[in-house]
């Protein structure tokens, strides 16, 4: 079976080609042999005939058409699978690069997954506490969600994940297993020492799996590097019964990765030269989250992409939000302002949050007073429009006071400390004193019992 | 070992040098026996789409030939299952493969063990033309399976007719002869899916589908047999109007495609749906709903199928005689598959890299909507609600465009109003419904005699606030004429208190037409009350100061859609405060 090619046909970017070949899978993966005794690993893309056309995970610069030997291994790409590897540092193609050796694997996992029967899933109900008022309160995280944080160059996304990490807690404690899977794609050397600073002096290093892909490692692996982190999350969540919180960043360099990959295959590209299948490609990473029948653990996403130019409309934050349960978004004023963590309340928004708060879950009142809050801050950016135009002094009383409530908003409720863990109780509280400088008859999105049990008579002046 | 594979690329195989397959054939692929159809046949290449994951395939295994064009088998047992793209029970796949699809599984779009207790309606020596029905079972508790002579046979004469009893669906119902063939049928039968079912004629459209939401029976309403679009960016909420839309509107049967959406709305739908109660029949939504599910990470060539496989379902009912609703959940992500497809067969790409036949196959598939007598000679209407989800938000998009051609009902989402949290977010003023006139006679016998027109004089006051709304936002509301201030309490009185609709409150989430009227009505009273006031010399502090308008906006919660008789102390209200106003 170990029929070694001698040569190549043809090298075009990360790509290769062999002619002569038979009995090759598609998708299989390679071995190449350099001349120098190294091995890089490829996987069959196209085939046409005895033609094969292989990815090179490692980059092509090197090759030449004589000096490499090819064997097919007959198998996808796997990595080694176990609990051990909570604590490890591996790079973007799944090899440790921590120093610590190899893993000693329970089982082969085919980093490519399958699409899970919509009819085994089941519909993620329970949140996840992240101690940020925000988040909480606004665009509430649920186990099994997928839940990007879209942001910008030189925002605070990668503080705020690190916090949420830091304070991710299940609602309810039932000795059940919580850890991270961290993945880092195309990131600078800082950013992921960052990371890994964070997590050690938090403690947390020996719950989180990290793999990271720098921005000068090769392209295709990291292309694999979210698949390696969700196959590794997906058997600690539903072999292992873990919650698993994925933290994949930053999505934009994948996407990018993807770009470039199809660009060398010669495809027709798409929107902003991307190419057509972007959506399905990264629904097949986004969907990897959930929760299923007959497992008690759970995979979380948190994707974090830095739009380019700040625009939302670009094709990677758009095809992701058509993806995603919703976003987190980041504003660029708010955040100059000093506003940590200042996040876009109006655009964010969580979609599976209406069947994992309220009576239950979180508090009775917690529907009706993020509505409230969302509306009433929508008329704040109304009132802010016109005072731009007419002058503060000239709006009329209720527009005055929607201008105060902004600025409590902002500061009160959306800021707060980097290691500031506020509770439920603390949040919604909070809201309600803000929801009490307005005037009754605002509040159009709640009933008046609901009113009369938690409104302050006399903030409002 | 002619028919072997050649080439692979993702989805798309090639064969070389055979003749043996014709145009969109459907094909067993390799040793998994993969799923596939024939998109391309030339005297070098046959071309094939795989409906399922390619990984793993080799050059040089065999494909097999089935000598009938995709199809999928009709049958009683298809309400309350829930299929992918190519009609493959995906309840009955989880049993069997576990929780993730399996590539290669060959389960019977139809339980062949399950059996129904029929009634045949046929005896031996009847003449029995296509379409006619012959026999009779209960599928669900709501939906009564009629078995019809397949449209291919066009005139036979019934040989054999099995007694009333229970059978499998796969089990001898009639013998018939047909032109001297003998053929047997069973209470199933196949259709291909890329070909529409044939229909005795069409009929006109006269009948509004009513769904319970305000905005689309009064604003915008679609047609029993119509066809609308409902194209919104991420997060305006195409999905959840199409969850609504699907669980209250008074078609007979839903047919619901989730095409390239997320798995976690599909289950969503299962469990929402199996708990719901129907407010006209007393049963669960279940009992009367087919979801097909592609999710996005299912194979994308199975996304393209999944929209025909919907149809196809939907006509087969439309032909026993009910009404259907088709929620297409999106097509954008259908119409992406066929840009891939296309993309890996290298075809010449028109705009945005769409195929330049993609409004010609968007035609074809709006198209088999419609209100029609069947050739079993009752009435029966589909109707497609097809959801667009336009990149960036751009509603200039091709696939946006090109849909807007075709569909005669629109329900803009906007993105403004989304993020204000007014949900429906469905933009009164870029939607529109072609469907209105057509109504008249419909509303005033069902409805009331003053419907439409004060559908209009809502529709004036909104049309009047987006004017004087371009005012305020330069100079504020304050130097506006006492008259036009009405016209924007109004007006905002229509927008919270009319059309936002709540779907999680138990009264808000369904409302009959008549009590749709009432709220309007009670509206408009307020607003007449306020202007005569006025021009009495009333001060307008005085008059918004009476908190009616307040109360208007609360009305939908606190009036009871049992209680149609609150609107009368409404109604005196208004007359009594606002008449004892002092200039």
């Amino acid at each position: 079976m170990n029929i070694q090619y001698a040569g190549l046909a043809d090298v075009n970017g990360p790509l290769v080609a062999l002619e002569g070949v038979s009995g090759v899978a598609y998708e299989e993966i390679a071995e190449l042999h350099l001349e120098d005794g190294t091995r890089r690993l490829g996987r069959v893309v196209q085939m046409e005939g005895d033609k094969v056309i292989l990815q090179v995970f490692e980059g092509t610069s090197g090759l030449s058409l004589d000096n490499t030997r090819t064997v097919f291994t007959g198998k996808p790409l796997e990595i080694p699978l176990s609990t051990e590897m909570l604590g490890r540092v591996f790079n973007g193609a799944g090899k440790p690069a921590d120093g610590l050796g190899d893993v000693f694997a329970e089982k082969f996992g085919d980093i490519n997954g399958r699409a899970l029967n919509p009819v085994a899933r089941s519909y993620p109900r329970n949140y996840i506490h992240t101690g940020i008022s925000s988040i909480d309160c606004l665009m509430t995280l649920i186990r099994g969600q997928k839940l990007p944080i879209f942001s910008g160059s030189g925002l605070s996304h990668n503080k705020l994940a690190v916090q949420i990490v830091k304070q991710a807690r299940i609602a309810e404690e039932n000795g059940q297993d919580f850890a991270v899977v961290f993945a880092a794609m195309g990131v600078q050397n800082d950013v992921a020492d960052y990371f890994r600073r964070e997590f050690e002096q938090a403690g947390a290093s020996g719950r989180v799996v990290m793999f990271i892909n720098l921005s000068n490692d090769p392209i295709i692996e990291r292309i694999l590097t979210p698949k390696c982190a969700l196959t590794t999350a997906e058997y600690l969540a539903f072999e292992k019964n873990m919650h698993i919180l994925v933290v994949m960043t930053d999505i934009t360099s994948y996407a990018e990765a993807l770009r470039e990959f199809s660009s060398s295959k010669g495809e027709i590209p798409g929107r902003k030269g991307y190419p057509g299948y972007l959506y399905s490609d990264l629904a097949s990473m986004y969907e990897r989250a959930g929760v299923i029948e007959g497992s008690t653990g759970s995979v979380t996403q948190i994707p974090i992409l830095t739009m380019p130019n700040d625009d939302i409309t670009h094709p990677i934050p758009d095809l992701t939000a058509y993806i995603t349960e919703g976003q987190i978004v980041f504003d660029r004023t708010l955040d100059s302002e000093g506003v940590y963590p200042g996040l876009s309340v109006l655009l964010s928004l969580s979609r599976l949050m209406k069947d994992g708060i309220g009576e239950g879950y979180t508090r009775a009142d917690h529907s009706d007073v993020a509505n409230q809050l969302f509306a009433a801050y929508a008329k704040v950016q109304d009132a802010r429009s016109l005072a731009s135009v007419i002058g503060e002094d000239e709006l009329s009383p209720t527009d005055k006071k929607y201008m105060v409530f902004g600025t409590e908003f902002e500061q009160r409720f959306l800021k707060q400390g980097a290691n500031e863990n506020r509770s439920m109780e603390e949040t919604l509280e909070l809201a309600w004193d803000l929801l009490s400088l307005l005037p009754k008859s605002e509040l159009d999105r709640m009933n008046a019992k609901l009113i009369e049990e938690h409104y302050r008579e006399n903030i409002a002046g | 070992m002619n028919n072997t594979i050649y080439a692979i690329n993702g989805p798309v195989i090639k064969l070389r040098d055979t003749k043996d397959f014709a145009m969109r054939e459907m094909v067993y692929v390799g040793k998994k026996h993969l799923i596939g159809e024939v998109i391309g046949v030339s005297d070098k290449f046959t071309t094939i789409q795989v409906y399922e994951n390619t990984a793993g395939l080799k050059i040089g295994e065999e494909v097999e030939g089935t000598g009938s064009p995709m199809s999928v088998t009709l049958g009683p047992g298809i309400i309350s299952a829930i299929f992918d793209g190519i009609a493959r029970p995906l309840t009955d796949m989880r049993k069997t493969d576990g929780v993730y699809v399996t590539e290669g599984s060959d389960i019977p779009t139809i339980d062949p063990e399950r059996s129904f207790d029929v009634k045949v309606l046929a005896k031996t020596g009847d003449e029995l033309s296509a379409g006619q029905i012959y026999a009779e079972c209960r599928e669900s508790p709501l939906i009564i399976n009629r078995a019809m002579v397949p449209p291919t046979i066009k005139k036979c004469i019934v040989t054999y007719a099995a007694p009333d009893g229970s059978y499998k669906v796969n089990d001898t119902i009639l013998k018939v002869d047909a032109d001297g063939e003998e053929i047997v049928l069973t209470l199933c039968q196949k259709w291909p899916i890329r070909t529409p079912r044939p229909v005795a004629n069409r009929i006109t459209i006269n009948t509004p589908l009513i769904t319970g939401q305000r905005i689309l029976d009064s604003i915008v309403p679609v047609a029993k047999g119509g066809t609308a679009a409902i194209p919104g960016g991420f997060g305006t909420g195409k999905t959840m109007t199409q969850h609504q839309i699907a669980k209250w509107c008074d078609a007979d049967i839903i047919v619901y495609i989730g095409c390239g959406e997320r798995g976690n709305e599909m289950t969503q739908v299962l469990e929402e749906f199996s708990e719901l109660i129907d407010p006209k029949s007393g049963n669960h939504l279940t009992d009367r709903t087919v979801l097909i599910a592609n999710t996005s990470n299912m194979p994308v060539a199975a996304r393209e199928a999944s929209i025909y496989t919907g149809i196809t379902i939907a006509e087969y009912y439309r032909d026993m005689g009910y009404d259907i609703a088709i929620m297409a959940d999106s097509t954008s992500r259908w119409a992406e598959a066929l840009r891939e497809i296309s993309g890996r067969l290298e075809e010449m790409p028109a705009e945005e890299g769409y195929p330049a036949y993609l409004p010609s196959r968007l035609a074809e598939f709006y198209e088999r909507a419609g209100n029609c007598n069947t050739l079993s000679g009752n009435r029966g209407s589909v109707t497609i609600i097809g959801a667009v989800s336009p990149a960036g938000s751009d509603f200039s998009e091709p696939v946006t465009q090109n849909t807007k051609r075709f569909v005669r009902c629109f329900m803009a989402l906007d993105k403004p109003l989304a993020y204000a949290r007014h949900y429906p977010a469905i933009n009164w003023l870029t939607s529109y419904s072609e469907y209105i006139p057509e109504f008249a006679e419909f509303y005033e016998k069902n409805v009331g005699e003053d419907f439409l027109d004060v559908r209009q004089e809502i529709c004036n006051i909104l049309l009047e606030e987006s004017k004087l709304m371009e005012i305020v936002k330069l100079i504020g509301s304050d130097v506006l004429p006492d008259d036009q201030k009405i016209v924007l309490e109004t007006a905002k009185v229509v927008r919270v208190g009319f059309l936002q609709q709540n779907a999680f409150h138990k009264d808000d989430t369904y409302v009959p037409m008549s009590k749709q009227l009432l709220m309007m009505r009670v509206i408009l009273r307020l607003y007449h009350a306020s202007t005569d006031a006025l021009k009495r010399g009333a001060a307008v502090s005085d008059i918004i100061g009476t908190g009616l308008f307040d109360k208007l906006m609360k009305m939908k919660y606190d009036i009871p859609n049992d209680k149609p008789e609150m609107f009368d102390d409404y109604s005196r209200e208004i007359d009594e405060t606002i008449g004892a106003l002092k200039e």
